[in-house]
């Protein structure tokens, strides 16, 4: 006879589950456009707190570690860009733009790697 | 029936280019500029010495004095130290006198040196990293280099070694060309040709030499090779400054931080 409430609070949750996702997703969404629009105007540091929020609300969205990722290398954040990169394409390793974004900056996270590398 | 079909198409091009648009909302390109931390620490100097370089008369280009020049002028034009205008110092001759005189490399069939009459004082012509090894003694010569730092005030003395060589390669090469099928449909297909190349490369090494100690701070090797089809004519001078150019940025990246500019895609 208990059981039944219990039953009942269990499908509730179950079934409210995917609404509270798709709110989370739409609220990381709106930050990370939020973040784009102020990373469009030149700032960086907003467009990072914002992308970096967007991840954590949702931390399946790759678009949000990949705008993480670009703002890190602009402001020359390069062991962090390279987390951020290889976090989106841990989620979406199909994904041909951020796989672009991440051979880019491979390219000159190479070059700065060098310099250590080369001084005697 | 038929304007209901017209109002299921008009419905489906309507989604279809609703899908589009969302699509090509879904990103957007943004500029970006990624600071690059300079190689070596400058703070200690306020002049720099591009001293000169171990260089050979490699068809009709005096590989040591066009990088000397190219090298100030562009310190110059950056402002990264202030450059100190003096006659390159005669680094063969240095190595020469030095003791253990190498005997000048033999040219080979590729790099013909442009005027054949035997002169005494005519630099030898370099063909590949080997010729360079017998001179390379120089730059660890610790009391030669705090000699010319305590000369001019003890900047930071740059200097090293410049290979500029012609090479000639044969093989295969990809390149795309067009075709048209019997409807007349022009296409690109990629075509496997059998090519005779040649062109120049370049490979110097830039010595960066601490005036007040005569110690070697920093040293970086480049290489950079152009190719044409055999057939084609251009000049090695231009040839020289094109590569110099690719490699001109990491040069300048050693003694001051560079913004290397770029293109990202943000996505929504």
């Amino acid at each position: 006879m208990s059981v039944r409430p219990l039953v009942l609070a269990l499908f509730v949750v179950v079934a409210s589950a995917p609404s509270a996702w798709a709110e989370q997703r739409g609220q990381a969404k709106e930050q990370v456009e939020f973040g784009i629009q102020v990373a469009q105007r030149g700032l960086w540091k907003e467009a990072i707190y914002r992308w970096e929020r967007a991840a954590q609300l949702d931390p399946t969205y790759a678009a949000a570690f990949n705008n993480l990722a670009v703002a890190y290398e602009h402001q020359g954040q390069l062991a962090k860009a390279r987390t951020a990169y290889e976090k989106a394409l841990a989620l979406e390793p199909n994904n041909a733009l951020v796989r672009q974004n991440y051979d880019l900056f491979k390219e000159i996270n190479d070059r700065a790697a060098q310099k250590d590398g080369a001084q005697r | 029936m038929t304007a209901r079909l017209r109002k299921t198409a008009l419905s489906v091009s309507l989604a279809l280019v609703a899908a589009l648009v969302a699509c090509s909302a879904s990103y957007t390109e943004i500029p970006i500029e990624t600071p690059i931390q300079s190689k070596l620490d400058v703070s200690a100097f306020q002049r720099i010495f591009i001293a000169g370089f171990i260089a050979g008369a490699n068809e009709d280009v005096d590989a040591n004095m066009e990088t000397v020049r190219l090298l100030r002028s562009q310190l110059r034009n950056k402002g990264i130290m202030r450059v100190i205008d003096a006659d390159t110092l005669p680094l063969l001759e240095v190595a020469k006198q030095s003791g253990e005189t190498p005997a000048p490399p033999v040219p080979d069939q590729q790099a013909v040196a442009p005027v054949q009459e035997p002169e005494a004082n005519k630099p030898p012509v370099f063909n590949d990293e080997k010729d360079l090894e017998p001179y390379n003694q120089i730059f660890a010569n610790v009391a030669y280099w705090k000699r010319i730092g305590e000369e001019f005030q003890q900047p930071l003395i740059v200097t090293g070694a410049v290979l500029f060589a012609p090479q000639q390669r044969s093989g295969f090469v990809q390149r795309e060309q067009e075709v048209y099928d019997s409807f007349g449909r022009r296409q690109v297909v990629p075509v496997r040709t059998y090519m005779e190349r040649k062109g120049f490369v370049l490979r110097p090494t830039f010595i960066f030499i601490d005036g007040r100690t005569g110690e070697t701070l920093h040293s970086e090797t480049f290489r950079e090779e152009i190719l044409y089809n055999a057939n084609q004519q251009t000049p090695a001078l231009s040839s020289y400054f094109e590569l110099m150019d690719r490699l001109l940025p990491a040069f300048l990246n050693t003694l001051s931080s560079q913004k290397i500019k770029g293109t990202r895609t943000l996505l929504k």
